[in-house]
């Protein structure tokens, strides 16, 4: 059994294995690269930065994405930044910094030698960025600004304002473009990726529906890229995007691939709480908000004045108080249950009592007022003025931030502490892949958020977007190549081919019995339904008996989807309804092996709190013991195996975390 | 909040851009706090109930970042509040009773697909011929050995945060690209990595709109009025010298 799940670390020091598996990995010729074809699923970073890479290296490149436009991928959300580790600072970083600072993040749940990687090659992505043209932040100086972010003690995190996502994906996006300009790379907009297409055990190709005029699509590939993100969107209300889905990694998985982890989601936060039942998605406030807002509630319970009229003395700055070491800077999961602990206890403010303050007033005055005064030379500056000043300041850092904010909820965050309470954010989960990111079918890879590989049961902030480029840019074209350089005498696969006959069939009956119920409910109301209980019972805590009923409660809606859902229109059109039917199908299974998985972990270990297994002071609890493992799950049609991966720490002393 | 607002829709069907369309009229209760696509969502809802075909209309991000959102609502696009997407345009900016036109953005680069959904293509294809700095992955020298003056990275920035969505050519008579061009352009103009292919850039890329069919620029200033990033008026006048300049130098 686990012979299958043969992570292929290389051999050696920690620090050599990388420049080793480099060294020797086989190389596919400049002549071969023509023939051999690559499938791209997804242009977010991880995507962008693939295909591009590729095709610049000679390959023929085939890209998919279910927007408009590959500039769309959720990636251009990201707000907050990127890490790095270029100790430009020179405040003590390093690539082992960068390295032990992920895997503690993730409560030792993540795997070293590909933890390190990603520290090592984190330097290139920056340069690489500038190079295209990526205007991030500067000092007057005219070098690179950086920031800190949760869970470090260090200031690695360069951005580009609160649109650091956007920035970078432009960058690989211009990448993509200038190859699909010169025809290396063959770029399908509007069209989803539903079924994965395998001939004698290898990743061949895929069958692909072209979202405008309904009509499903053969495409071949040697190998088949998944870059499709995280599916945050189980839980209906996440701050990803309308359309983030699972299908295509559910589809792998169907075809075969292990997925890992699913029960380790990252609950963010900072985010601005639910207003309303109609509400469709949540919206972040970066992390980076942190390195100036303070977090408090109320000292006493249900106190329902304005927040400016409590005076100091009657705040709890629960986040300062419990881990006086990192403050309001500890990582995420730690952050957002320390908030869920004060609002259960009845001090969480705003109409619904479910949110606490993110304020800035005192660094807007005291840090920036002051240094701005004393820059002016005006002395014993007053309130008025130091705040004046000081809202400068923060305008510049985080403007956007406080726009959208006030855009959304009518408020002004330079006069009045913003509210925030968690939310789903990532997924740490996906398939499951090796150090080569292959996934357990040969041929078959997966990038980004759409695997499950470096951030163990906890992602710190500003590492998902260097995940994504590391992957795309400096990890892919050297590990894919190692599985093409056998595949040179392999002709391009005719479509005609029996499996892909089959699978294009598959699809078509999938979406034909969709079509075919005709019931009563909107697609929405099941989605809706079922981030319900992904929330109460597979959310920020979890419960033996929770997740019983939560399993027993999917299984419920999932029958009852197959009798009642309607999706108007017919299938041979622009038919978003039917798209979303197809994503939401998928979401009513994957809801299910999440809460299998949470089941079977018997700890809490970052993102994922089980309440059974706590310390005295409500920490989460980890049982090294038994599950020091990556849960790695086969799909058997309607249940599914258990392949663990151990993981071996052989440079890191795993310990209890601790950030006080 | 849960005051209710009657809003009344008049909202562009099509099915398709081999059909014609024409207005429907709808009623929807929405709240104040609600965004407006979250009332599309209603809408929506209300007209699969009914056994009839919803609205098909682009979004996905709704933090107004990924640029898909496209609605001209009562004659502009975006809506009537200053800097913002459709995404971000909330419900408390109309009144108890209102009637709101929503149509998709109208130029002939841009053809419908269906409804309120157009196909922005040409803005790939544009950025294609020449949008970019030419750079293969594992060619770039460490980040901090070429310095960039603040003014000059934050200027570059600005021009940056152009979304792609397209208001620009919808709010112009002409359907004129030029905002969403002078914005790329004026970005890698203004930085050092953008030199080497700056007149070869800029001749590729208004080649490439004018083959679009998108027109000519009349300086109207609408374009730069309802951008939702507020991407200014002065990025034409960049892309302008630019061309002429690169022009003169028999590009
Ligand atoms: C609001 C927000 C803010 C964030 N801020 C930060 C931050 O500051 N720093 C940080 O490091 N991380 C941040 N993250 C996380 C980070 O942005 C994501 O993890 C990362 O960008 C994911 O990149 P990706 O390339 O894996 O996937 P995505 O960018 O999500 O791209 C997925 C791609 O797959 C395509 N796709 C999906 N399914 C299919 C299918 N079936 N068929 C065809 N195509 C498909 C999509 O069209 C898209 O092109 C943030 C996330 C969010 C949601
Ligand atoms: S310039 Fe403004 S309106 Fe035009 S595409 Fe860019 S963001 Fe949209
Ligand atoms: S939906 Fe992304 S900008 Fe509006």
């Amino acid at each position: 059994m686990s012979q299958k799940l043969d992570s292929k670390i290389p051999a050696g020091n920690l620090s050599d294995k990388w420049t080793q598996y480099r060294s020797s990995v086989s190389l596919v010729n400049p002549a071969n690269k023509r023939n051999l074809e690559v499938i791209v699923v997804g242009t977010g970073l991880a995507g962008a930065s693939a295909a591009a890479t590729l095709a610049e290296m000679g390959y023929k490149v085939k890209a998919f994405c279910f927007q408009d436009s590959p500039r769309r991928a959720h990636s251009i959300a990201a707000q907050g930044g990127i890490n790095a580790a270029k100790n430009y600072q020179n405040d003590g970083d390093s690539v082992y910094r960068l390295f032990y600072d992920t895997i503690k993040g993730g409560d030792y749940r993540a795997r070293e030698a590909n933890v390190h990687r990603l520290a090592e090659v984190s330097t290139n992505i920056i340069d690489q960025c500038v190079a295209q043209g990526v205007p991030f932040a500067r000092e007057y100086g005219g070098t690179l600004s950086n920031r800190s972010f949760g869970g470090t003690q260090v200031q690695r995190t360069f951005y580009a304002a609160g649109q650091t996502g956007q920035q970078l994906l432009l960058g690989a996006y211009s990448a993509l473009e200038r190859q699909v300009g010169v025809g290396n790379v063959k770029m399908y907009t509007r069209h989803e990726m539903i079924e994965v297409v395998t001939i004698d055990g290898k990743a061949r190709g895929i069958i692909a529906r072209d979202l405008v005029s309904g009509k499903l699509e053969r495409h071949f590939g040697h190998a088949v890229l998944l870059c499709t993100g995280g599916y945050g969107n189980v839980f209906y209300l996440s701050t990803n995007a309308m359309g983030s889905n699972v299908t295509a990694a559910w589809k792998a998985h169907k075809a075969g691939a292990y997925f890992a982890n699913p029960c380790f989601t990252q609950i963010h936060p900072t985010c601005i709480p639910v207003s309303g039942h109609y509400q469709s998605k949540l919206t972040l406030m970066s992390e980076s908000l942190r390195n100036d807002g303070r977090i408090w509630v109320p000292k006493a319970q249900g106190d329902k004045r304005h927040p400016n009229d409590i005076p100091e003395e009657e705040r709890d700055y629960y986040l300062e108080r419990r881990y006086p070491a990192f403050g309001n800077l500890v990582p995420r999961d730690v952050a957002s249950r320390a908030a869920k602990e004060r609002c259960d206890a009845g001090y969480g403010v705003g109409s619904s009592g479910m949110a606490v303050y993110l304020d800035f007033r005192s660094n807007m005055m005291n840090k920036y007022g002051r240094a701005e005064a004393t820059k002016a030379g005006i002395e014993n500056p007053d309130e008025a003025t130091l705040v004046r000043l000081g809202k400068e300041v923060v305008k510049e850092k985080y403007g956007n931030l406080f726009d959208m904010y006030k855009q959304i909820t009518d408020e002004d965050p330079y006069e009045v502490p913003m509210r925030i309470y968690p939310a789903v954010h990532y997924t740490m989960g996906g398939l499951w892949v090796d150090y080569e990111l292959q996934t357990t079918v040969p041929g078959l890879y997966a990038l980004g958020e759409a695997n499950f590989s470096d951030h163990g049961a906890n992602r710190l902030g500003a590492s998902a977007l260097m995940q994504g480029l590391a992957d795309g840019y400096f990890v892919i074209p050297y590990t894919v190549g190692s599985y093409l350089s056998k595949e040179i005498h392999t002709k391009a696969i005719d479509t005609q081919h029996e499996a892909f006959e089959a699978a294009e069939k598959r699809a078509s009956e999938r979406i034909e019995k969709l079509m075919g119920i005709q019931g009563k409910r909107s697609v929405e109301s099941y989605h809706r339904e079922l981030g319900l209980i992904m929330w109460d019972k597979c959310g920020m805590a979890r419960s033996e008996a929770g997740l019983k009923e939560a399993i027993e409660q999917i299984r419920a809606l999932r029958e009852d989807f197959y009798k009642n859902v309607r999706i108007p229109g017919k299938v041979n059109e622009f038919n978003p309804e039917l798209d979303k039917a197809g994503r939401v199908a998928d979401f009513l299974e994957l809801g299910e092996l999440m809460c299998v998985d949470a089941l079977n972990r018997n700890e809490s270990c970052g993102g994922h709190f089980r309440e059974e297994f706590q310390t005295e002071e409500g920490e989460a609890l980890r049982d090294d013991d038994k599950f020091a493992y990556v849960a790695a799950w086969e799909n058997n049609g309607d249940s599914w195996t258990l392949h663990k991966e151990e993981l071996n720490y052989e440079n890191i002393k795993i310990q209890q975390r601790s950030y006080k | 909040m849960s005051e209710n607002m009657n809003i009344n829709l008049k909202v562009w069907r099509q099915p398709s851009d081999q059909n014609t369309g024409s207005f429907e009229t709808y009623k929807v209760q929405a709240s104040p706090d609600m965004s407006f696509l979250e009332m599309m969502d209603v809408l929506n809802e209300q007209i699969i109930e009914e056994g009839g075909e919803p609205v098909a209309f682009d979004h996905d991000c709704r933090e107004g970042i990924c640029g898909m959102c496209s609605m001209v609502i009562n004659g502009r696009p975006h809506g009537p509040k200053q800097g913002v997407t459709t995404c971000q345009l909330h419900m408390r900016s109309f009144s108890d009773g209102d009637t709101v036109v929503v149509e998709p953005w109208r130029a002939s680069a841009f053809p419908v697909i269906k409804d309120l959904s157009v196909d922005r293509g040409a803005f790939d294809r544009i950025i294609a011929a020449g949008g970019y700095v030419s750079v293969n992955t594992g060619n770039a020298v460490d980040a901090n050995s070429v310095l960039i003056p603040k003014d000059t990275a934050d200027k570059a920035f600005e021009a940056a945060t152009c979304i792609g969505c397209g208001a620009c050519v919808s709010a112009c008579k002409n359907a004129s690209a030029m905002l969403f061009v002078g914005a790329k352009v004026t970005q890698l103009s203004l930085l050092p990595q953008g030199q080497a292919e700056r007149e070869s850039r800029v001749v590729a890329m208004v080649n490439q709109m004018d083959a679009e069919g998108f027109g000519a620029c009349t300086n109207t200033g609408a374009c730069a009025a309802e951008c939702p990033k507020e991407i200014p008026l002065s990025v034409i006048a960049t892309l302008n010298r630019e061309y002429t300049s690169a022009k003169l130098k028999g590009r």
